[in-house]
């Protein structure tokens, strides 16, 4: 209950009390559940906020224009009518319809006004008929009546807008012109949020910047890495700038829980869920999406929550986050929803539905963008006790044609994967045994650049292994799967096309009896971590798979986290504060080597900042990879440079704490040398610590051993007597 | 070299402390029966037996006639070493946590626990040549701290009393007056309760365990902050190498706290810091639950650990040891 209260009216009634709000710990009151104690309801507190100046308490009343007008004979009938249309969106009060007359009282006057039981149901009236068409000549024009102010207030004269001067600002990628090319993190520990670069060759990181408080529960980096977005109870915010961050705009979201950007960071979509305080009350989701450098609201949803869960993992946990996912590659064209039996795909361009229609697909589970193209995987489970048969399609934006359909039968789930350049979509498909008391598994594989996407069938040597993950190479044509019953299970990698054969998907290898449970591919491709999370105790093994060889070994135990630097240089592994021990962050060469070990308690979040995709053309980065050598002695000279200079200053750190201490020592001895004599004193004068006194009383601990040896002896003779 | 198991006490170690000879190691446990051992095979030679609850601390004194301890049975005893005879009996009205002799043996120094409404206090005794002429009053009594007093030794020339508890803050008082001289400052000091407090040798420095995580080194006049040592786990017990310039840390999660998924989740290792540079230098692992207690051989060739899992592990050192490099 505590936490929908607004801290400041807390505050507030705090001061009015003579209260000393830091001697009270908030969390620790309960409230008696039944009895709201006059705190305003969530549902209540977001209403107002949003209508602050229009709290006329007409909100649920709404006026209807375009009525036709009538003579007195057919009032009521038009009533009866308007009535009718109204009573279907929601309950109209006693009384709640009135219809002016002209002031002869012999017609109407062509509008009337509504009272909802609520403002919800009046805002809903206003939506769904507004441009009701009646007949030919008459369509509904539906106003809410606390707007009435605000559209009278429009000047009837246009007057142009102020312009105002152009302000540069800084340049948001500024991070990518360090001249050591290192990456930057943040890090959120305790109450603290760090950006830091990653300076690996000093074996460190370096900070950037450092905020206490600075988000109310996560951060996150936009995904081309312009942005910090934080969140807040008000909304969210987003930071950047050239040195430091400062913040480049909010986005007003009461109680916003998630967010997400858009690939092209043009957009952000911020979701929030309304609880009821009371349980019989409907849960309200609401989702905005913003411009991102505007912060103009470019669309909103409302909606009760069941209308945001359907299929996939959703369902009784909540919503399964992204609601709308967006198309692929930078230009952030569309973006879609899943609905019940619908699949609503949305344009930016006007921020609504494609041919103003949702695509109607029974039944849809799951769907998902393919990286790069406007193009759509969707799934379908069997419908109709199997005799229709599940299915999963491609479907091309804005088109909506169907590329390419594929039948699947006695099918239990399905899961896309889609190749991070959208050249390959792997479906894995779990499917029922005969006896349908077990599973198996395939996997459907769509190489979606061929001509006529051929899809070719793949299944594992043995068929009974579970899946536990699975992972495409970015960019590349490789993938790998954990495969097979938890303690040991194998790892296998196969290619799309190997060199003798090009067509087919073909295995490069298998790895025995792995602990691992996931797995983390190099944003370049070529190298993979092979991760025991969990469960596992933090297991990693780093694997070349060109070289199909394991690189190294490692362990950071109880790792939670792996994740890759978005140049594949570097590994960053976490414990996050899942465990109270052990909380901090690893960093990891490529190949495995441990490089430096940072410790945080209360450790939440590791994430890199992304880069954008390289403006090199692929022939200049495939040259630049050919005359690597050249380029490697620049560099191989720096980093020399650099390790000498840290095993100077390590040296000359040591022979500074080296110096300090001896200092200490020195005085140390002077006084207990001074100190000598009274300390003999305080021991009756017996002569102190000197080793000369230290072996005397080694002769007394001897006479004590004789005195046992002469028992033994007597004893020993008692024995002979006996 | 393989350590020596040394199974003697049904309960977890609380304390153990060897003589100046380094020829005897005497341990405390939560069982009543303080025990000596031999410090060089581990041999047990007997115990001493008259308390009545959980044992917390005891020192020897210099010529290893005397024994102190402070039980939970709110008694500290005189004992004879050598007989394990009990000789004399101090009664408080709260558990006794710490002991200490001071220089000359002439004096103890007996901090008590927080009990009902009595507050922690540190008691200073005299101790008699001659048993007879033992008495029970005391000639001082310090109280101030909040919270227990988990140890208090004497200063130098036994003319300061250091202290460290539950607050967190190292205090150094005067033993004549009974005058608070210096307190540790929030930014230097522990931030969570003091563990365990151990005096170098020659009594110029100490180093303070936390539960905060590490491990500070104070020199004993001044109470300046000299090193910090940080570890991952909260700090139970602290020994600082005679010979070398080596200190041990041991500790590990909170018993209560412990997982039962893996025995490396606790870290219980000793864990070997160089003094000064304050770094990590290596581990020794083997309990199977927290270390509560750490003692130094005072010729540095080998070390005790004191678990919760209720085994001392007597470590001699191996050669490779005293050769060391980082």
């Amino acid at each position: 209950m505590a936490d929908v209260m607004i801290m400041k009216d807390i505050e507030a009634t705090a001061f009015r009390l003579g209260l000393d709000l830091s001697s009270i710990d908030l969390d620790s009151i309960h409230l008696p559940p039944s009895d709201d104690c006059g705190i305003p309801s969530d549902d209540e507190d977001v209403y107002e906020e949003d209508n602050p100046e229009f709290d006329s308490g007409f909100g649920n009343v709404i006026v209807v224009d375009n009525v036709p007008i009538v003579p007195m004979e057919k009032f009521e009938k038009l009533e009866t009518v308007i009535r009718k249309i109204y009573s279907q969106v929601g309950d109209i009060k006693e009384n709640g319809l009135w219809m002016p007359l002209s002031s002869d009282s012999t017609k109407t006057l062509g509008y009337c006004f509504i009272e909802f039981n609520t403002p919800q149901e009046a805002e809903l009236a206003k939506k769904e008929t507004q441009g009701y068409r009646l007949d030919r000549s008459h369509i509904f024009s539906v106003t809410m009546f606390d707007e009435f102010d605000k559209f009278m207030k429009v000047p009837d004269q246009w007057a142009p807008s102020e312009s105002k001067p152009y302000a540069p600002g800084e340049n948001l990628q500024n991070w990518l012109t360090d001249a050591k090319a290192r990456d930057q993190f943040v890090i959120r520990a305790g109450s603290d949020t760090e950006v830091l670069w990653n300076d690996a060759r000093h074996l460190k990181p370096d900070p950037v910047y450092k905020r206490s408080f600075w988000t109310e529960s996560f951060v996150q980096w936009s995904p081309l890495g312009t942005y910090l977005a934080t969140v807040h109870r008000q909304g969210a915010q987003v930071w950047g700038g050239a040195t430091a961050f400062d913040r480049l705009m909010r986005y007003a979201h009461p109680q916003v829980k998630l967010i997400d950007f858009s690939p092209g960071e043009k957009y952000l979509i911020t979701y929030s869920s309304h609880e009821p305080s009371n349980p019989r009350d409907i849960n309200r989701v609401v989702v905005n999406i913003f411009n991102v450098r505007t912060g103009k609201v470019m669309r909103d949803f409302k909606g009760i929550a069941d209308d945001f869960t359907v299929g996939g993992a959703g369902g009784v946990t909540g919503v399964s986050w992204p609601v709308f996912k967006w198309s692929g590659g930078t230009d952030d064209k569309y973006f879609a929803r899943m609905g019940k039996n619908v699949l609503s795909v949305y344009e930016t361009d006007t921020f609504s539905l494609v041919d103003k229609k949702s695509l109607k697909v029974e039944n849809i589970m799951d769907f998902s963008w393919s990286p790069t193209d406007p193009i759509i995987a969707l799934y379908v489970p069997e419908m109709g006790g199997g005799n229709q048969p599940a299915r999963v399609s491609l479907i091309q934006i804005p088109g909506k044609e169907e590329l390419r359909q594929k039948n699947l039968f006695s099918v239990s789930d399905c899961k896309m994967y889609w190749q991070s350049n959208g050249d390959y979509l792997a479906v894995n498909v779990d499917r029922y045994t005969k006896t349908k008391k077990s599973t198996y598994t395939g996997f459907e594989l769509f190489r979606i650049k061929e001509r006529d996407i051929p899809i070719e069938v793949l299944e594992l040597e043995n068929k009974n292994d579970k899946i536990i993950a699975f992972a495409w190479e970015p960019k590349g044509h490789r993938f790998a799967i954990i495969h097979g019953d938890n303690p040991k299970p194998d790892v296998s990698i196969y290619s799309m096309r190997t060199a003798q054969n090009t067509g087919r998907v073909s295995k490069l290898t298998t790895l025995k009896g792995k602990q691992a449970n996931a797995l983390y591919w190099s944003p370049t491709g070529r190298f993979i971590v092979l991760a025991g999370l969990k469960g596992f105790n933090g297991q990693l093994e780093f694997y070349n798979v060109d070289e199909l060889e394991t690189m190294a070994t490692a362990e950071h135990f109880m790792a939670t986290d792996v994740e890759w630097d978005p140049t594949g240089r570097y590994v960053a592994t976490s414990v996050t504060s899942v465990h109270e021990m052990e909380n901090g962050f690893n960093i990891w060469s490529f190949s495995g080597k441990h490089l430096y070990r940072v410790l945080k308690d209360h450790f939440f979040q590791f994430l890199w900042r992304p880069r954008p995709p390289s403006f090199l053309s692929a022939e200049k980065e495939e040259e630049i990879a050919k005359s690597l050598k050249k380029y490697s002695k620049k560099y191989e000279a720096e980093d020399q440079d650099v390790s000498a200079m840290l095993s100077e200053q390590e040296r000359e750190r040591r022979r500074k704490l080296k110096e300090e201490w001896d200092k200490w020592v020195s005085e140390w001895k002077g006084l207990h040398e001074e100190e000598k004599l009274q300390r003999q004193n305080l021991r009756d004068g017996e002569a102190s610590d000197e080793e000369e006194e230290y072996e005397a009383k080694d002769i007394q601990v001897e006479e004590v051993i004789n005195v046992t040896e002469e028992v033994e002896v007597e004893h020993a003779q008692e024995r002979t007597k006996a | 070299m393989r350590p020596i198991l040394m199974k003697g006490h049904e309960r977890p170690l609380t304390f153990l402390k060897y003589n100046r000879d380094g020829d005897l190691l005497f341990s405390c446990a939560k069982d009543h029966n303080p025990t000596v051992w031999f410090a060089d095979n581990g041999e047990r030679l007997g115990t001493y037996r008259g308390h009545n609850g959980a044992v917390w601390c005891c020192d020897v004194s210099r010529d290893s006639t005397r024994l102190v301890t402070g039980s939970a049975d709110q008694t500290a005893k005189l004992w004879n070493v050598q007989t394990g005879q009990q000789l004399f009996t101090f009664n408080f009205d709260s558990p006794a946590r710490s002991v200490d002799f001071s220089v000359g043996d002439k004096l103890a120094v007996i901090t008590t626990d927080p009990f009902m409404e009595l507050t922690s206090a540190l008691h200073v005794k005299r101790i008699s040549r001659d048993i007879s002429d033992q008495t029970a009053e005391s000639l001082l009594v310090l109280k101030g701290p909040q919270g227990r007093i988990n140890r208090a030794v004497w200063g130098p020339l036994n003319r300061t009393i250091i202290s460290g508890g539950e607050d967190a803050i190292i205090r150094i008082w005067d033993s004549e007056t009974g005058k608070l001289l210096k307190e540790s400052d929030k930014e230097t000091g522990h931030k969570k309760t003091i563990t365990s407090l151990v005096k170098s040798a020659d009594g110029s420095h100490f180093l303070t365990g936390s539960l905060d995580k590490s491990a500070r080194l104070w020199d004993m006049r001044t109470l300046t902050l000299i090193k910090t040592y940080v570890t991952e786990r909260p700090v139970n017990a602290v020994a600082m190498s005679p010979l070398l310039d080596h200190v041990v840390i041991g500790g590990g999660q909170d018993a209560s706290a412990v997982t039962t998924t893996d025995h490396r989740a606790g870290k219980f290792e000793a864990k070997f810091f160089d003094k000064i540079l304050q770094e990590e230098i290596g581990g020794v692992k083997g309990h199977f639950g927290p270390i509560n207690a750490l003692a130094f051989n005072p010729d540095g060739k080998s070390f005790s650990s004191g678990g919760e899992d209720g085994y001392v592990r007597l470590h001699h050192f191996d050669p490779d040891y005293f050769n060391i490099k980082i």
